[in-house]
């Protein structure tokens, strides 16, 4: 919200600020005096107005230094011909939208990217198109940006040649919505980041992860959709994380998990679904954080708890067709799970107030014998195992005693 | 032997149990279908009833037969056939009827709920082909067990024996076995278990051919590096193969002996 009326502010300031001066417009088109997008730049003063006309340029390493407005008409393009760097946006306050930004090129040594924001402030990044660029959208030191509506594909092949989408370093209230990344290592990356808001975005076909927080706080990320990434999301040693609405689908293979979490502490997960995910969540080190009404549905696991997190709170989830609904590592468990829906829970509820009057065991002994051994999943949906677990439930010896929701629901809930 | 083979075959169609067998398969199938409304769902979910049942179903039947039939094969002895036709002929009437009643029970209500335009018509081919081979395998058991044992109680007896340790017990033993090991690596171990047992083998085969094979991580991957190629789909088909053969040997040598 914060970063919404900053970013509203901004766009009412640079408007008032552009009526304020003696602004003008320029116009760069093929045939124009000013033939390329660097020397509209050279020409403009500050508080400009660039129209960048329809067709083809040729350019590499553009910067952007002074306050602009930039606007691109029936989208021109700005090809790098694979030679490097296209956009540098070194300047405060400056608006680049509908320009189309392709071939930038792979490098092993430096970070090129095709629109680069080098620590500016008030920058707005808004409706344009990447193609095959290298890093999409690439941030340092930077804040008070909005990047949005922005479509970003690459042509990833394998996690060492590729790069991220929108990629963000030391940053500081950046506001990340409506984009759609796809063809890249990571969608958005965001490193020592704080204060930001991801939302609304798309993150679909990326080789590693949709969305990757590392050492970055106070973050919130609403409503986006994460699927077939290598995994959905990974927030990494963050604290205060805030997760929404996201929909975490089909990330599908042996390695991906819709959700990872190491590291993390005071964070809160409400109202997300997870659909067809290997894992649904996965569990490390994870300290007093909320996991609240969201849906898992057909899952390989719905969480995999591992044992050194501690007081996280399951309550008012949906599990439902999941091959193992809980698993851990661990014989102790200091987490609590209450009020979830559990479509394996076979309790009856005799006074028919909603609530299950026996307790319900997710961790079967199963899923605990293949974290300990995970060649014996070769004995998945083995007659025999089935057994061990009807056992196992009723007298439980080996998996946590106290993992079990006291207050499971008879219905899925609604949330 | 043709001859031999089609008058088992219509001795066999002739008695209820096969229709009710073939009801049974019908009638499942068809309802796991209609309420998961999901062809590769329908799949996994009848994967134990294949596991458990046809395994069952084949040695219990064929026992029951080769007791009952017992006064035909004196009677057929007394012509003038060779004893290998007799009884080769017996023995493939009984398994292919139990086959086909499988094979068409399990496989119509698919036709039905239009699992030829779905993607998972293959894991289909695949799941009915190892309920094929399971029904052979076992049948083959039952006649070579009880050929071996004139007292039709221990006859009876061992072939339920089988059955358990086959289905449940093998399990018990290999989970004894990864957990006790766990230090080791035991991918290769575990290849070679469950080429030794027909129902696992026929189990992986079938979950490595549904897209839950994702689950089975690492493991699986080996496991699908042996058994998804098309040359471990051709071991394991052989394997199920020896499994037949390899009792149908015993059951032929003792049958060539036997003073009936």
């Amino acid at each position: 919200m914060i970063v919404k009326r900053l970013i509203t502010a901004f766009l009412l300031a640079l408007v008032w600020s552009a009526s304020l001066s003696a602004q003008q417009s320029l116009s760069v088109c093929p045939d124009c005096p000013l033939k390329t997008l660097s020397e509209g730049i050279a020409a403009a003063s500050p508080f400009d107005t660039i129209y960048l006309q329809k067709g083809t340029y040729y350019e590499n390493d553009v910067d952007i230094n002074k306050p602009l407005v930039i606007i691109g008409v029936g989208f021109p393009v700005i090809d790098g011909r694979e030679q490097g760097e296209i956009l540098t946006i070194t300047s405060d306050s400056v608006l680049l939208t509908g320009v189309e930004v392709r071939n930038v090129g792979t490098s092993y040594i430096r970070d090129q990217a095709g629109i680069y924001l080098k620590q500016v402030k008030d920058v707005s990044v808004i409706g344009n198109r990447l193609i095959n660029t290298f890093f999409g959208i690439y941030l340092e030191y930077s804040q008070h940006v909005l990047i949005k509506d922005n479509y970003i594909a690459g042509q990833a092949r394998d996690e060492l040649n590729s790069a991220n989408a929108i990629h963000l370093w030391k940053c500081h209230k950046v506001h990340i919505t409506g984009n759609y990344a796809t063809g890249h290592r990571d969608g958005i990356y965001m490193e020592f980041v704080d204060s930001s808001l991801v939302e609304n975005n798309e993150s679909t076909r990326n080789l590693r992860y949709g969305l990757h927080f590392m050492f970055s706080n106070d973050d919130k990320y609403f409503d986006n959709r994460f699927a077939e990434n290598g995994v959905g999301v990974a927030v990494m040693y963050s604290d205060r994380i805030e997760m929404t609405g996201n929909d975490f689908t089909h990330n599908w293979s042996p390695v991906s998990y819709g959700l990872l979490l190491k590291e993390i502490r005071y964070s809160k997960i409400w109202h997300n679904r997870f659909l067809k995910n290997t894992t649904a969540i996965y569990m490390e080190n994870t300290i007093e954080s909320d996991v609240f009404e969201n849906d898992f549905i057909s899952n390989g696991w719905g969480v995999k708890i591992m044992g050194n997190c501690e007081e996280v709170v399951f309550h008012s989830n949906n599990f439902k067709g999941n091959s193992f609904d809980v698993s851990t590592n661990a014989k102790q468990n200091y987490n609590k799970f209450n009020h979830n829906y559990w479509s394996a829970y076979t309790g009856y509820d005799l006074d028919h107030d909603g609530t299950g009057d026996i307790p319900f065991r997710p961790v079967k002994l199963f899923g605990y014998l293949v974290e300990q051994v995970p060649t014996s999943i070769i004995l998945l949906r083995s007659p025999f195992m089935e057994l061990l677990n009807h056992a196992e439930n009723v007298m439980p010896v080996i998996t946590p005693e106290t993992l079990k929701d006291e207050s499971p629901k008879m219905k899925p809930i609604i949330w | 032997m043709l001859k031999i083979l089609k008058y088992s075959f219509k001795d066999i169609f002739r008695s209820k149990w096969l229709l009710i067998y073939f009801g049974f398969f019908f009638v499942s199938t068809w309802f796991l279908l209609y309420f998961t409304n999901d062809p590769s769902k329908g799949l996994v979910s009848l994967l134990n009833i294949i596991l458990m049942l046809i395994p069952l179903m084949a040695i219990v039947f064929s026992t029951i037969y080769f007791y009952n039939a017992r006064e035909f094969t004196e009677l057929l002895l007394a012509q003038p056939i060779r004893r290998h036709t007799i009884f080769t002929g017996q023995y493939l009437g009984l398994s292919l009827s139990m086959a086909t009643s499988f094979f068409l029970g399990s496989g119509i209500p698919f036709l039905f709920f239009g699992v030829q335009n779905s993607d998972s018509s293959g894991s289909l081919i695949n799941m009915l082909l190892m309920g094929v081979l399971l029904s052979f395998v076992f049948s083959a058991l039952a006649f070579a067990i009880s050929i071996y044992n004139e007292n039709r109680i221990k006859g009876f007896g061992l072939a339920i024996l089988v059955w358990l340790v086959m289905a449940i017990v093998y399990d018990g033993i290999f989970i004894y076995l990864m957990v006790r090991f766990s230090d080791y690596p035991l991918e290769k171990l575990a290849i070679a278990l469950s080429l030794l047992n027909p129902i696992d083998l026929a189990r992986i085969n079938i979950l490595l051919q549904l897209d839950i094979s994702a689950l089975m991580g690492y493991t699986g991957a080996i496991f699908n590096k042996f058994f998804g190629t098309a040359m471990g789909m051709a071991i394991s088909v052989i394997a199920m193969l020896f499994w037949t053969i390899i009792p149908l040997f015993f059951y032929l040598r003792k049958a060539g002996r036997k003073d009936f």
